[in-house]
């Protein structure tokens, strides 16, 4: 079997022992659910709700005018008891809606699709993939329905799926993978419907061996041409130029989207919450996260309704055996660091780490071994990057490119100097955008 | 030696030729250029360092003299500049000279501000705020990591290292703002230089929430707003206001805040370089 994979990156201990065979438990309700008014990436929501009121399951509380938003749908029957600012687990705090169980369990189901797919219009699923709030679930959070809707004189002729999850740690779409993958195929029909694309692929990284031959066994069935790809284990090859390059040959351009190649990519999960609200009718209210890291008591796979809050996940899971040291929301090499337990799940959440050392590189100065260079699968150059940041010389930094880094963090995993080369290129980045946009300080 | 008259006539005619149109053009097409400018620019500081925002002080002079910008444009020059250039323009009657500093307004250092988690990384104010997640409870506070001392073109702040809070020395500092527009958080502020009362707390959170972050943090308890006799002191949209024109400097809130996140500042500068300059102008 002749593995695909992209030039560079890096090689990982993927360390997904810990949980990989662990099958996925729902926690059930919890007591209160925190809903941050912005888990996708794009304009923030508008509470529908107020103080007061009592929501079903499933009922939509927020949502916005724009385009690139997704609306949010409470995840719990209850009464709302405030709308006030909550830990976020990217923003530090933003306002979010607060349910309170009140053990009804009520809910609002929508009409399940119909089961031909392909004779449903695209336009209409656009818009039913819009209501179902569904957002790209391996981290990022785009709206989904932006992402198949493609701009006039654009044409997607490939979709993309998936189930790469290189990142260490994480095996939240493993489990996805192996325990539905009727749903995942159903929400891929779907996702090719809605964009019109003619064909698609799954591309899993070949160490998920029980999905490799599971799916090879079962995209026989379906009624468009779908190819299961196996990845090389390779960081980022979750990324999606990383794996639009290895799957189909083709090279993003800098600054574009997957969509100037006409390719789709989404997540395993996402397809699988597609597949679910086409058969159950239930928008997008719950997400399989994978809780791991030597100080749990028991890692595992869960699905949790949006909105919990971590420490009911970690109650849950038995307490803490060690204290930890770091907390990362995601996966290690790109996850975010928390500093709360009061953070709740959102749509973005892949899962939480806790880890019983923090991160311990005492810094050197660049002595430019390349490393760097060697690994970053955009080929920039990381090094000199973190220089002109460092010495605010941004304008040279985007003569350098440094506005196409995507920010995987194989540069400072790499780095035998210890420097955090990532944190100084998203410095860079931040700045210049800054400045396009008129010197806004804050 | 005849030979030589003939070529010395044409060319004295044509020197004259093109000497008349030159004087004729120069006349015809004269630029007027204000001689005001040439004056404004000595009294200018000559650095043309740009922190007028201007392009250098030929720039800057243009505008004084057109009164497009104002005559206290220049931060470096501070209130003597500005006092020649009034005197010079004659004009000022209308305008109140006052030098402006820059001052931090919060005292959330180390062991004051609850830290909740360690951050290691990239020394930098903005860097730190763009990981979203705060190693302090309070969000709104002073970060600590120098960005402010770093991009001070005067050298006027200096991190204290007991507290981790920057220190800026009045003397050095000339209000070129470049601080406050570099500070992620807010809070550092452009202020007038002369003696006043500050709220030193930019948190917009609730009294509770402020309890528990930090020691000296406004905890909203409006005491003040109830003990100030002037009424110049009011609680709008979280955050507590002082009315500069209406405080007599009574000192009275300063002494009631139970937190003391009231501050008065430049206490010692009643013979400071603005009234210097004010007796000068007059």
């Amino acid at each position: 079997m002749k593995l695909r994979t992209f030039p560079q990156g890096v090689f990982l201990s993927p360390a997904k022992e810990l949980t990989a065979h662990r099958s996925i438990v729902e926690i059930g309700s919890p007591p209160k659910v925190v809903l941050p008014l912005w888990q996708h990436t794009g304009a923030p929501l508008e509470p529908l709700v107020k103080r007061g009121d009592v929501v079903k399951k499933g009922q939509k509380v927020a949502d916005v005018e724009a385009f690139i938003a997704a609306p949010l749908h409470a995840s719990i029957s209850g009464k709302v008891t405030a709308i006030e600012e909550w830990w976020h687990p990217s923003m530090g705090k933003f306002r979010a809606i607060v349910i309170e169980n009140d053990g009804q369990e009520e809910v609002e189901r929508r009409e399940p699709l119909p089961k031909d797919i392909e004779n449903l219009d695209s336009l209409f699923l656009r818009k039913w993939i819009r209501e179902g709030g569904m957002v790209g679930l391996g981290g990022a959070a785009f709206p989904t329905h932006v992402k198949v809707s493609p701009p006039a004189g654009k044409i997607i002729d490939t979709v993309i799926l998936n189930g790469a999850e290189c990142e260490p740690y994480l095996t939240c779409d493993h489990r996805v993978m192996v325990e539905r993958p009727d749903t995942v195929l159903l929400g891929l029909r779907i996702l090719v419907r809605a964009c019109g694309a003619k064909r698609a692929y799954i591309g899993i990284e070949e160490n998920k061996e029980e999905c490799l031959t599971l799916f090879a066994k079962l995209v026989k069935y379906m009624s468009i041409p779908t190819e299961v790809v196996p990845l090389a284990t390779k960081y980022p090859q979750g990324s999606e130029k990383q794996i639009i390059l290895a799957i189909l040959g083709r090279e993003v351009p800098p600054g574009g989207l997957p969509l100037d190649v006409g390719v789709v990519v989404n997540n395993v999960q996402t397809a699988s919450a597609i597949g679910r609200m086409a058969e159950e009718g239930m928008p997008l209210v719950e997400r399989v996260i994978t809780v791991s890291g030597e100080c749990i008591q028991t890692p595992g796979n869960l699905e949790v309704p949006l909105g919990t809050v971590l420490e009911g996940i970690v109650a849950f899971c038995g307490g803490f055996v060690k204290t930890p040291q770091k907390i990362i929301m995601g996966g290690p090499m790109t996850g975010i660091a928390q500093s709360s337990l009061q953070v709740p799940v959102i749509k973005g959440t892949s899962g939480f780490l806790f880890f019983s050392r923090p991160y311990e590189k005492k810094e050197y100065p660049c002595i430019r071994c390349g490393r760097c260079v060697d690994g970053c699968p955009m080929f920039l150059l990381p090094y000199h990057l973190a220089r002109l940041a460092e010495f605010q010389a941004f304008l040279e930094a985007e003569e350098h490119r440094v506005l196409d880094c995507m920010e995987c963090g194989v540069c400072s995993y790499v780095c035998p100097a210890g420097i955090p080369l990532t944190q100084f290129i998203k410095l860079a980045k931040a700045e210049i955008i800054r400045r396009k946009k008129g010197g806004v300080t804050r | 030696m005849e030979d030589i008259f003939l070529p010395a006539i044409i060319m004295g005619i044509l020197g004259l030729g093109f000497g008349l149109t030159l004087a004729w053009l120069a006349k015809k097409f004269a630029v007027e250029e204000n001689p005001l400018v040439q004056k404004i620019l000595d009294l200018l500081p000559g650095a043309n360092c740009g922190a007028c925002g201007y392009p250098g002080c030929v720039g800057l002079a243009e505008k004084i003299a057109t009164q497009e910008a104002p005559m206290n444009a220049c931060p470096v020059g501070g209130p003597k500049t500005w006092a020649e250039i009034a005197r010079l323009l004659g004009n000022h009657e209308e305008f109140r000279f006052e030098s402006k500093k820059a001052v931090l307004v919060c005292q959330g250092g180390k062991g004051v501000a609850q830290e909740i988690a360690s951050y290691r990384g990239v020394k930098n104010c903005r860097a730190y705020k763009l990981l979203g997640v705060s190693a302090r409870v309070c969000r709104y506070g002073c970060i600590g990591l120098g960005t402010c001392e770093e991009v001070c073109p005067f050298s006027a702040i200096t991190m204290d290292r007991e507290s981790g809070l920057p220190v800026i020395s009045p003397e050095k500092c000339t209000g070129c703002g470049k601080c406050v527009t570099e500070c992620p958080q807010g809070v550092l502020v452009l202020v007038p230089d002369r003696e006043q009362v500050l709220v030193a707390c930019v948190s917009k959170e609730s009294g509770k929430v402020v309890r528990q972050a930090c020691l000296r943090g406004c905890i909203k308890c409006q005491l003040c707003v109830k003990t100030c006799p002037e009424k110049a002191i009011r609680f709008e949209k979280e955050i507590i206001h002082i009315d500069q024109e209406k405080c007599t400097l009574c000192g009275l809130c300063v002494e009631k805040c139970p937190t003391h996140c009231l501050v008065r500042i430049f206490e010692e500068s009643s013979v400071s370089p603005v009234s210097e300059a004010q007796v000068e102008v007059k």
